[in-house]
């Protein structure tokens, strides 16, 4: 498994649907087989342009994407002015930022004052923000070329993707199977060589479990190590913005341009942040690697655990020692990120309201099914069911709300506000509040005795699409491995470990203390520079 | 706690969601179950710890008291659904 | 008072802060711009936006409580609030729920006119949130669309609630002038009613003696109160009408659902208002977008220390040292801070702390009024004033020209020396005077003779008189010697 397969075997198998022939096509393809360092390499030395290197991905997104739906909306036009003005300003010499010329993908729950940003959603289909959130306005500063919008869960509620209002997305490695989510055209996109680097939001496992299920790196930071600012919120206590990439150096670079102190989020960390990408190589001594007894439970597919049992021991090939640890509570971890991210979710979604933004239903057909209703109840002398007739106002909003939101949200609205709602609160909300305590109380104990944690991403490799559909409760399970990092505050990383016997990525996790972002970013440097898995990629011949 | 039917109605109005019967059904079955899973919390001894609202608990977060800029009017009702370019308009607040 | 009732007040009052930008956001709180012109992401709720909490406005809230002698805690958080309605665009109100940044305080309050004793009015808490937008109703309520305006939206506001704690109208009032009179000496709010930046609600019910011993009726909201007078009608109506709904229908508290009645000011009357559904479910939680506070007691010890002296303390510091009257004191403090300065200043300097609480009250109050100025836009100083005391004690100004010679000093902007010199005024000597009298009574015998017939007040005539030919003399004087003149005759 290390490192056995040669370069020129994966290489050989790389990006489908191109006519190798055509040696246009093959030069810019290759510039889709580079990490994004070394693509910033090319740039600086002047061996390809920004507007190339945009080209070429734009291409592949054409030629790829209309099987995968990995991207909401492409604006190559823009993409190619923006690479043209970097490439004017390297020819001047001027000083350009750290990731001039890379495309980046960006999930479309990231406000962009230069285009809409929807969530996926119905709800915001023609939204079109007049602010840049934080994280975009980095990216621009650093010179990036924002290439397109990923698709996702609708309001990154799901992890399939599946909940999008608008397209499914499709997992590169079987067409069959879902990407993951609530990232999963971040994911996909990376994993289908249709951007180098990409961003996606992480509120349970949104980043990590679709970089799990398809072969990619994915990073979700310490809360309020990257600003949410710009984020629209699922579950502000929980959500966190972080890089999706081929490598873990690739997640260095971007993580450290986007994260940082950001006066505008009351909730972001007045830390510095380590230049990550410096530091990487270098590896850790006297690492201690936790394994959690807990983890390896009923459940867990043998290949996955196999998988992520070779990992560790690759590990200790590699000096590390490793520590069974309990976290004795992360059994109601599951339970409790669904009390406290529907709750959250319920308030944050009632801004939808149809007055100031967002859909609104129609008004003369709401109004005309309004007054029928009056007349029927009038009739039937039902004066019960007059009293309690929606205003106008009031029948406005709730018909706006259902025909704007997908099943999945108003589900968890619907938790959300019952958990929330008098009598509930004290017995659900505040008990997972308590809990959620617990959870953190139990990982600063672990962290005592080790320095990272090693876990599966997640149970299974990618499902079938539609899989899950009617079985929202065991769609909720599948976030078991990382909604506790969420919860607790704690950055974690997901990375190719293995695949399985029907060649499914499998990913390992690992997390690290409050701001171990450098620890983690090391320690999974360190598996990949001694395995190899992060070199495949998906084709198309399957 | 058992999770009714009646609860789901109540719960639709607080959220100002309209939910059709199917939806009301359907609904009511999945939540029923969802929350009979989170009943798990019930069994966790919780007493004396302190809830948890925030992932990192920061305190006394302030910004200077500072006029900046406003959004021109035109750009503030752009995403109205409907607007009288003076501001947003909605069916009768007061009134039946 | 023979009332069968008593009534039971709390009030419920909301305080625009005076600061000059929102509290969550960088937008203007200038009130009066044209609809929808200050407000951004933020204040408009739009996605992915966040709030960061205005630190003056937060100061602002802490030195009011402090003055409020409330409790500060060591901790407090920013909950949200969940309600749906068009002029609150997040779908919550920001405020606090269960840790409210202080709670337990008092304001004494007094009466001047002595309708009551004076007394402690308990204050429940107080908090910092954020004030929703306006709805502009079209004039045919119902019928046409509303329109929104956010400016106000994310308006700091700091509720103030007091206990039940009061019993009439009139305790109302001087629980609202002693608060009012309170944040302006604080300068935490300019509390406009007119612009909003200081409302009303109040709860009232009555308390009753029955042969089934002590009952209290329903506890009614009452809103839409826009000044202090109308909140004292508001409140007289109502208990009137509670009483007469009780003698009606003999409905005791928790036997319908709280009530809210708006007031109608033209009409005189609180009128009924529709109940929100489900209203009461609020679904409060802590706002996971803001940190929470902790004050420690070193900071609540600091800010206790550096506020001014409060009008109660100032009122009694104005009776005990300066022998005022409650009365004079009560103006005095109610025209704020400068004009108390004002007036300490010329007492100080002038050594007469009654006469010059006449002049300030009366005189000096009166000039500013008729001319809509502030006492720092007048132009005779503290000392100036101070001055013209003195030299009408020394004799130097006769008493009549004083208000002549303060005109002079206001309008030239002159000191009294030179106000005495330009207004001619000598002293006038003792034979002078007996010489001009002399004359006056050889020129009117009929008076001559009134007088000596016991009709003393007819005098009166020859003072005018007198001061046409002289205007120094001093009435007084030629009063006293024509009488002695005359009669001497
Ligand atoms: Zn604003």
């Amino acid at each position: 498994m290390l490192r056995a397969a040669t370069d020129e075997v994966i290489w050989c198998r790389l990006f489908w649907g191109v006519d190798r022939h055509n040696s246009d096509r093959y030069f810019s393809m290759s510039l889709l087989e580079h990490s994004a360092c070394e693509l910033l390499q090319l740039l600086e030395e002047g061996k390809t342009s920004s507007v190339e290197l945009a080209q070429a991905y734009l291409d592949a997104i054409e030629a790829r994407d209309s099987q995968i739906g990995s991207f909401l909306r492409v604006d190559a036009e823009a993409a190619i002015r923006r690479a043209e003005q970097i490439d004017r300003r390297r020819g001047k010499g001027e000083q350009l930022g750290k990731l001039a010329g890379l495309p980046v993908a960006v999930k479309d729950v990231l406000c962009d004052r230069e285009t809409k940003t929807t969530c996926a959603s119905r709800m915001l289909e023609s939204f079109r923000p007049p602010y840049d959130s934080t994280v975009v306005a980095k990216l621009k500063a650093a010179d990036a070329v924002l290439i397109g919008r990923t698709n996702m869960d609708e309001f990154a509620m799901g992890g399939s993707t599946e909940n999008s209002a608008f397209q499914v997305t499709r997992n590169p490695w079987d067409l069959e199977r879902t990407p993951g989510g609530s990232s999963g055209g971040a994911a996909a996109c990376v994993a289908g060589g249709m951007a180098p680097l990409s961003i996606g939001t992480d509120t349970g496992g949104s980043i990590r479990q679709p970089a799990g299920l398809c072969g990619v790196v994915g990073m979700k930071p310490t809360y309020g190590r990257v600003s949410r600012f710009g984020l629209i919120a699922f579950a502000s206590s929980l959500d966190q913005v972080g890089p999706l990439a081929r490598s873990t150096q690739d997640a260095a670079l971007l993580l450290e341009t986007i994260a940082g102190h950001d006066p505008q989020d009351a909730t972001s960390l007045d830390v510095a942040v380590p230049k990550y990408s410096a530091t990487i190589k270098q590896p850790l001594k006297n690492l201690r690697i936790g394994i959690v007894r807990e983890h390896f439970a009923e459940g867990l597919d043998a290949e996955v655990e196999t998988a992520v049992r070779d990992a560790i021991k690759v590990y200790e090939s590699l000096g590390a020692t490793v520590k069974e640890i309990s976290l004795p509570h992360s059994k109601y971890a599951v339970a409790t990120y669904y009390v406290i991210a529907p709750s959250e979710a319920s308030s944050n979604l009632a801004r939808y309201d149809s007055v100031h933004y967002g859909y609104r239903t129609d008004r003369a057909a709401m109004l005309k099914e309004l007054e029928e209703e009056r007349k029927e109840l009038e009739t039937a002398g039902d004066q019960a069911g007059l009293n309690s007739l929606d205003s106008p106002l009031v029948r406005m909003y709730r018909q706006s709300r259902a025909e704007g939101f997908g099943p999945e949200v108003k589900r968890r609205i619907m938790l959300g506000a019952y958990t929330l709602s008098a009598g509930y609160y004290d017995a659900y909300y505040l008990k997972a509040l308590k809990v959620r305590r617990l959870i953190r109380q139990d990982f600063d104990a672990a962290f005592e005795e080790v320095d990272l944690i090693a876990s599966p991403v997640t149970a299974q490799p990618a499902f079938k699409l539609g899989a899950m559909a009617d079985d929202p409760l065991s769609m909720y399970l599948v976030d078991l491995y990382t909604v506790s990092a969420n919860l607790a505050g704690l950055p974690g990383i997901s990375l190719p470990c293995g695949f399985s016997s029907g060649g499914l990525p499998i990913g390992l996790q690992l997390q690290a203390p409050p701001l171990g972002e450098e620890t983690l970013l090391r320690g999974a440097y360190m598996f990949e520079q001694a395995t190899d898995w992060c070199r495949r990629r998906p084709s198309l011949e399957r | 706690m058992a999770l009714t039917r009646k609860d789901v109605e109540k719960v639709s109005l607080l959220a100002r969601l309209r939910l059709s019967e199917a939806e009301l059904e359907t609904l009511s079955s999945e939540l029923a179950q969802i929350i009979s899973y989170i009943d798990l919390l019930g069994e966790v001894d919780t007493e004396g710890v302190e809830p948890m609202a925030h992932a990192v608990e920061v305190s006394n977060v302030f910004a200077t008291d500072e006029v900046k800029p406003s959004l021109d009017r035109e750009q503030a009702l752009a995403n109205a659904p409907s607007s009288n370019g003076r501001g947003y308009l909605v069916p009768p607040v007061l009134g039946s | 008072m023979d009332s069968p009732y008593t009534t039971v007040i709390g009030l419920e009052v909301h305080v625009q802060l005076a600061t000059n930008s929102k509290l969550f956001c960088g937008c203007s709180t200038q009130f009066g711009a044209e609809p929808n012109t200050q407000t951004c992401p933020v204040c408009i709720g739009l996605p992915g936006s966040l709030p960061v909490m205005n630190r003056l406005a937060y100061e602002l809230s802490l030195k009011t409580a402090v003055a409020l002698n409330c409790e500060i805690p060591e901790f407090t958080k920013w909950d949200r609030k969940q309600y749906f309605y068009p002029d609150l665009p997040k779908g919550y109100q920001i405020s606090q729920f269960d840790l409210p940044m202080s709670s337990g305080g008092f304001l004494e309050i007094h009466d001047t006119k002595d309708q009551f004793e004076p007394k402690r009015i308990r204050i429940t808490r107080a908090h910092l949130e954020e004030d929703a937008g306006k709805s502009v109703h079209d004039e045919v309520a119902g019928k046409a669309d509303s329109e929104i305006d956010l400016n106000r939206t994310g308006t700091p506001l700091l509720e103030i609630v007091s206990e039940p704690d009061m019993r009439s109208s009139a305790e109302a009032r001087a629980f609202l002038d002693e608060l009012k009179l309170l944040l302006l000496y604080i300068g935490v709010s300019d509390c406009n009613m007119q612009e909003g930046s200081l409302r009303v609600d109040a709860n009232v019910n009555l308390h009753l003696e029955t042969d089934e011993g002590k009952i209290a009726t329903p506890i009614v909201e009452i809103k839409n109160m826009n000044s202090f007078r109308a909140v004292e009608r508001a409140l007289d109506y109502e208990a009137a009408r509670q009483y007469r709904v009780w003698q009606e229908t003999g409905q005791k508290i928790g036997e319908s659902p709280k009530q809210t009645r708006g007031w109608d000011d033209a009409e005189g009357i609180t009128l009924g208002q529709r109940s929100k559904e489900e209203s009461s479910d609020y679904r409060y939680f802590p706002d996971p977008d803001l940190a929470p506070v902790t004050a420690s007691p070193e900071r609540v010890h600091e800010v206790k220390a550096g506020l001014c002296e409060l009008p109660a303390s100032l009122r009694s510091r104005l009776l005990s040292e300066h022998g005022l009257s409650l009365y004079d004191a009560d103006v005095l403090v109610n025209q704020g801070r400068a004009v108390v300065d004002y007036f300490l200043e010329v007492a100080k300097q002038s050594g007469d702390s009654k006469s010059a609480c006449n002049w300030v009250t009366q005189e000096i109050l009166r000039i500013l009024k008729d001319r809509e100025i502030s006492i720092g836009d007048f132009s005779v100083s503290a000392t100036h004033l101070a001055d013209l005391l003195l030299a009408v004690k020394e004799e130097k100004l006769p008493k009549s020209r004083a208000k002549d010679a303060l005109e002079l000093m206001d309008a030239k902007n002159i000191e009294v020396a030179e106000a005495i010199e330009q207004l001619g005024i000598e002293q006038v000597d003792e034979s002078a005077l007996m010489t001009l009298c002399q004359e006056l009574l050889d020129a009117n015998p009929k008076i001559v003779a009134d007088v000596q017939a016991g009709k003393q007040q007819a005098v009166g005539a020859l003072i005018g008189q007198a001061k046409k030919k002289n205007p120094n003399v001093d009435p007084g004087q030629v009063r006293k010697i024509c009488l002695e003149l005359a009669q001497k005759d």
